[in-house]
């Protein structure tokens, strides 16, 4: 059977391009081709993943209004169909679009706040895990923790921004009133889910250089040192604290 | 291949011992036991902090989306309010390159 | 991890609660609270089985919760059975795992097809209806069945166009795939109505041909009218209000014929509030009940 899958050929590949004709072998059962039977087709696509990527990047959407989002949307969906039914994990690469997508350039911030959006979603869906105990940290010996490892939690992640991004994100992500945002200051994102509330907290670039080596696998030691590098006033008690409040973390280990 | 410390095992070991000392020390346990009825015990009808994000669909749409190639400059949304460091405010703009026909 | 649990004897971690005779509605999040709160809704619900194929968090805690209390459907829509192409592997092994995990009364699948290569279009699309398909639905049929140790519904299309290379009616390539497949069938009966009025034919005569022995499950929905272009009711499967006049008219009549079966009243688009949903589910029940009387006696096999 050379051709069995031709129809499949024809829907794929028009289906995502309106300026092809209508695919070769359909039919109307009133006769004639049955170029808007297909487009309802086209459509119900193309409108189905609008709206799922509208649903992934709620906040986006709000910041360049509906119709705007739909026509990103659409250009993306072109370019980019999904490559999994899983529906939730699409548009990882929105940002690097909007990035790349010249009429955004004034809004240098937006790419940011879709990567918060993608690990906030993804954060919603990560596998379930108890967050790390301040007594599994008690319980090791003191001359040890220099050489601590951390397991990063299942749901954490780190989002940097040179923008005000998370402000931005909060701003779009509830119906509280508009309010004017200076975009232009720097700030790197923190999300966990420790149970079932995904949560988003801005966080210091100390901090960021801390969470960054302890999720990269360094010791407590090394990302201490890393940390003060960025940050000169980095805090090693608060960001412990910060480590156990936020959830970021499921496990602690000491090579013997 | 030892590495210079700036940071010694007593100064971390010290810093832990604070951490875990602080009366105020809130675990991710006890932020989440405050928040507990939030998203899956008794939901957040309607706030995008609780949604799902998007979910699979059997059915057709009888919205109708145009389907058309043209990018035309619309202000719209929130981005009026965003303003960034040289006095710019972002929204989006004209497109220069040729879309797909 | 799982692999052991398909046995008969395994030890159940859900009630098993039957699903004869229930009616049932689609499982939305926003509704969470409200069926929580409901002490009156003795139904059953359904999910989408690929909005709960992520590792965790809210959506698994919730479908725990609800699966608690009622009768579950798993519905796929996602597996692509009318594809040509080889099932995606990974796919059906998460929709196993599922049917594992949460021990549904029902498991359904759609005769349509999604992905194309490695490219999801994110719609129902239609096949035409050969011998080299059927052949292919009916392979991926016995490969889902292997995978997760039990019968699968199969669900009729609604569909907005014909393929001329077409030789099967939708009814007899149904058929045929029940038979070769051992498979049973999840009847929609507004699909039925939205395409025979797409295909200016006779909803009645197709629920005639149709193998009503082999239904399993009804789904029931709203649809809405549009035009071809060409001076026809197009009607557009939209799940977006509330079902039909005529569609309860036929679903009535299959009832009439077939007794009480498991009725789920889906609600996709523009979704209302759990009272509303929750007295679609309702005029579904009162019919069943209406025909269970005589049912009781017997007539149903007589």
């Amino acid at each position: 059977m050379p051709d069995a899958a031709a129809y499949e050929r024809g829907f794929r590949g028009a289906i995502l391009d309106p300026g092809t004709q209508t695919p070769a072998g359909l039919a109307s059962a009133f006769g004639g081709i049955p170029t808007k039977r297909f487009d309802v087709y086209r459509n119900n696509v193309t409108v189905s993943l609008t709206k799922a990527l509208a649903d992934i990047f709620p906040a986006v959407c709000r910041i360049v209004g509906e119709e705007r989002f739909a026509d990103l949307a659409r250009l993306f969906v072109r370019e980019n169909p999904p490559k999994s039914p899983l529906l939730f994990r699409y548009g990882e690469n929105f940002a690097a679009f909007i990035e790349a997508f010249a009429p955004a350039a004034t809004m240098p911030y937006l790419a940011d706040v879709a990567r918060l959006e993608h690990a906030w979603l993804s954060a919603y869906h990560a596998a379930d895990a108890a967050p790390l105990s301040p007594g599994a940290l008690s319980a090791i010996a003191p001359d040890k923790l220099p050489q601590a490892r951390f397991a990063k939690h299942p749901a954490a992640a780190l989002v940097r921004s040179q923008y005000a991004a998370v402000t931005i994100f909060n701003a779009n992500r509830d119906e509280q009133e508009r309010r004017r945002i200076n975009a232009g200051v720097p700030e790197n994102g923190l999300i966990t889910r420790p149970e079932f509330e995904v949560r988003l907290a801005p966080i210091s670039g100390g901090d960021t250089a801390f969470l960054h080596a302890l999720f990269a696998g360094k010791t407590l030691a090394e990302a201490a040192e890393a940390a003060v590098a960025a940050d000169t006033g980095f805090d090693l008690s608060a960001a412990i604290g910060m480590m156990l409040s936020s959830g970021a973390f499921k496990a602690v280990d000491v090579k013997r | 291949m030892s590495t210079r410390t700036i940071v010694s095992a007593a100064y971390v070991a010290g810093a832990v011992a604070a951490a875990l000392s602080t009366a105020t020390l809130v675990t991710a346990t006890d932020a989440v036991a405050q928040a507990k009825d939030k998203c899956y015990g008794i939901s957040m009808a309607g706030k995008n902090d609780c949604a799902a994000g998007p979910g699979t669909t059997c059915a057709g749409t009888s919205s109708v989306d145009y389907q058309g190639n043209a990018w035309t400059y619309v202000e719209a949304g929130t981005c009026m309010d965003i303003d960034l460091p040289d006095g710019r405010m972002g929204s989006l703009e004209p497109l220069e390159r040729d879309l797909p026909a | 991890m799982n692999h052991h649990v398909s046995t008969v004897n395994a030890p159940r971690r859900f009630p098993r609660f039957t699903i004869d005779g229930l009616s049932g509605a689609s499982f939305k999040p926003e509704h969470f609270e409200a069926i929580s709160k409901d002490g009156a809704f003795d139904g059953f619900l359904e999910v989408h089985a690929e909005n709960y194929m992520g590792d965790g968090g809210p959506p698994h805690r919730q479908l725990t919760v609800m699966r608690e209390r009622f009768p579950l459907s798993l519905h796929g829509v996602c597996m692509s059975i009318g594809g040509q192409g080889e099932l995606d592997a990974d796919h059906l092994a998460r929709f196993a795992a599922l049917v594992h995990r949460y021990e549904p009364a029902l498991v359904s699948e759609h005769l349509a097809w999604s992905t194309h290569d490695d490219v999801f279009l994110n719609d129902l699309l239609p096949l035409p209806y050969t011998s080299e398909t059927l052949e292919r639905v009916c392979a991926h049929i016995d490969q889902v069945q292997e995978a997760i140790g039990r019968p699968l519904l199969l669900e009729n299309p609604s569909t907005y166009l014909l393929f001329e290379e077409s030789t099967y009616s939708e009814t007899d390539f149904l058929e045929e795939v029940t038979e070769r497949t051992g498979c049973g069938l999840l009847l929609d009966v507004n699909n039925v109505f939205v395409s025979a009025t797409n295909h200016g034919t006779s909803a009645m005569d197709y629920l005639a041909q149709f193998p009503l022995e082999r239904i399993g499950e009804i789904h029931l929905a709203g649809h809405a009218e549009q035009d071809d272009g060409e001076g026809h009711v197009l009607l557009i499967d939209s799940h977006d209000g509330p079902v039909a006049d005529p569609v309860w008219k036929l679903y009535e009549i299959v009832i009439g014929q077939c007794g009480p079966v498991p009725t789920l009243v889906e609600w996709d688009n523009d979704i209302p509030g759990w009272p509303v949903l929750k007295s679609e589910a309702a005029a579904a029940r009162s019919i069943m009940d209406r025909h269970a009387s005589s049912f009781m006696l017997g007539r149903r096999h007589a």
